[in-house]
């Protein structure tokens, strides 16, 4: 089996079940792990994408291949977990309770 | 203390001879202003309920569930390429005609006619009745009257409004007032990378407004969101608006621009740092074909160097934000009972270039829901206590003037309907 993610990110492997499609799967996701599983794919993932700017800036969304598509949902989950890693100190928003908003309209990529 | 000039009376609110006295809340708890509130707002007013892009081609249809209007309302691009829009009902027997799977989920796609599930009766996309199963069965039906039931459609900048008031002749543009004419203009065909949310809130729907129409609350409620220094400053700071105005039920206020980008980087989180982007969008404005300096007049009305958003409240239930990086945040609130609601936030961008660009607007769409939780929790508390009526007078400030124009204004349609519906005159 091939890698998940295009050469040079070997590094997320590891976090390959990151790399979900859609805000509302990722939000899921993050919710239903525990903050040191969120430490650890930030922890790997965060110098990844900082090193890689460059890449993602040239990275086309016409005709995106499959591995980069893999690796911008896996940056998008970054996105997602950047929250709990540098603000809140816990997988939901403090003071969320049962409230949820639910992505329903998402860009395909 | 103050940061930007208010008017020469001292404060907005009385500038705009607005009464500071305490606000009950009681429009906001009451089942029965609930009932009244449908008839004289959501069944009178011009309600926002898509955009054109959602109808690209001839025949693109969606719906669109307005409880609070006792309505489920059609819109489609018919054969001529018009907008328009019929309740969603069919003639025969009255089955919902377009839904899928679930008649109360909305529902959206393509066609040549629609075809009730319950008899096949048909409907052609202007909404005239075009078959009758067995036909011949019926007794002389003439088909000519037994068309859809049309409901006013009209489209402002590409914002498709509906008015299912069949009396109300006052046309779109008119009743949008002011604040429509000035943004008019504003490239909003541009912005069509969308990312759209929904959250069921147990609040009245003019509570979710009142969230959303201050910011004096962003430092505190939102604090944890910022790094712990600034947090600090921006408590201490506070929130002063650069300017307020109100048009008929409408108003606006425009906002200063914050932290995009920051005056250094460490006021800002990591994932904010690396991606140039936040909660007032990606730093670096895409090209909409106009500078800050050249958008439409009632953006920015006060042409402000620091200036970083407008919120505009078309009442009763459309927000529409503008922000200086060249997007755009609109924000429904569909009543579903007094004390509670559906909440829609749709972020509009421009179509991103590259992966970067797409995650920066990730990152915009994201930060905005992480603030929608907290305000949509806290909401649900808030209703609670207003329902236990322990305390019923709540004093505002003058950067909350707005709340008290949406619920003066709310009280005003009320009373103004029922007096001439010689009904019992709101309290």
């Amino acid at each position: 089996m091939g890698n998940v993610f295009p050469a040079g990110f070997e590094a997320l492997e590891p976090f390959a079940d990151w790399a979900v499609q859609g805000e509302k799967a990722r939000y899921a996701k993050r919710v239903s792990s525990t903050m040191e599983e969120l430490q650890a794919f930030y922890d790997v993932a965060y110098p990844l994408l900082q090193k890689n700017t460059e890449y993602m800036e040239k990275l086309s969304l016409e005709g995106i291949g499959e591995e980069d598509k893999r690796l911008l949902w896996a940056f998008c989950a970054l996105v997602t977990v950047a929250f709990p890693v540098e603000a809140w100190g816990q997988p939901r928003v403090p003071d969320s309770g049962p409230s949820s908003i639910d992505a329903i309209i998402e860009p395909a990529v | 203390m103050a940061h930007f000039p208010k008017p020469e009376e001292g404060s907005w609110t009385e500038h705009f001879k607005i009464d500071t006295g305490p606000v009950s809340y009681a429009d906001s708890i009451s089942p029965e202003f609930y009932e009244r509130e449908r008839d004289a707002v959501f069944r009178r007013t011009w309600l926002n309920v898509g955009r054109v892009e959602q109808l690209p081609r001839k025949g693109s249809y969606f719906t669109k569930e307005l409880d609070a209007a006792r309505a489920s309302v059609v819109v489609v691009r018919g054969t001529d390429g018009e907008v328009r829009a019929f309740h969603n009902v069919c003639r025969h027997r009255g089955n919902k005609l377009v839904w899928d799977d679930y008649p109360s989920e909305e529902t959206k796609g393509n066609c040549r006619q629609f075809t009730c599930k319950y008899h096949a009766w048909r409907y052609d996309l202007d909404g005239k009745l075009a078959f009758v199963q067995q036909e011949s069965e019926f007794f002389d039906i003439d088909k000519s009257k037994y068309g859809l039931m049309q409901v006013r459609a009209e489209v402002w900048e590409g914002f498709i409004f509906v008015n299912l008031d069949p009396d109300n002749t006052t046309p779109l543009k008119d009743y949008l007032g002011k604040f429509a004419q000035g943004i008019e203009g504003y490239p909003f065909d541009k912005l069509t990378q969308v990312h759209k949310y929904r959250a069921e809130i147990g609040s009245n729907w003019k509570l979710f407004i009142d969230a959303f129409a201050e910011f004096y609350h962003a430092p505190i409620l939102h604090g944890g969101q910022y790094e712990a220094g600034e947090a600090a400053k921006i408590k201490k700071y506070g929130y002063e608006a650069l300017s307020y105005d109100i048009d008929g039920p409408h108003s606006m206020v425009s906002s200063w621009g914050g932290i995009a980008p920051p005056k250094e980087k460490a006021m800002v989180k990591p994932i904010e740092r690396v991606l140039r982007s936040g909660l007032f969008g990606p730093w670096d404005a895409p090209d909409i074909g106009m500078t800050t300096e050249q958008l439409p007049s009632a953006i920015n009305p006060t042409r402000s160097d620091v200036w970083g958003m407008d919120t505009f409240v078309f009442f009763p239930n459309f927000m529409l934000l503008v922000w200086r990086p060249n997007w755009v945040l609109t924000y429904h609130y569909w009543p579903t009972s007094y004390n509670t609601h559906i909440f829609e936030g749709t972020c509009y961008f421009v179509p991103p270039e590259n992966g970067f660009q797409r995650l920066q607007q990730e990152l915009a769409a994201v930060t905005f829901k992480e603030y929608g939780l907290q305000d949509g929790n806290t909401l649900e508390a808030t209703q609670t206590m207003l329902e236990r009526r322990t305390v019923d007078e709540f004093p505002l400030c003058d950067q909350e003037i707005l709340l008290r124009h949406l619920h003066s204004s709310t009280q005003n349609f009320v009373r103004e309907y029922e007096q001439k519906n010689s009904k019992t005159p709101a309290g």
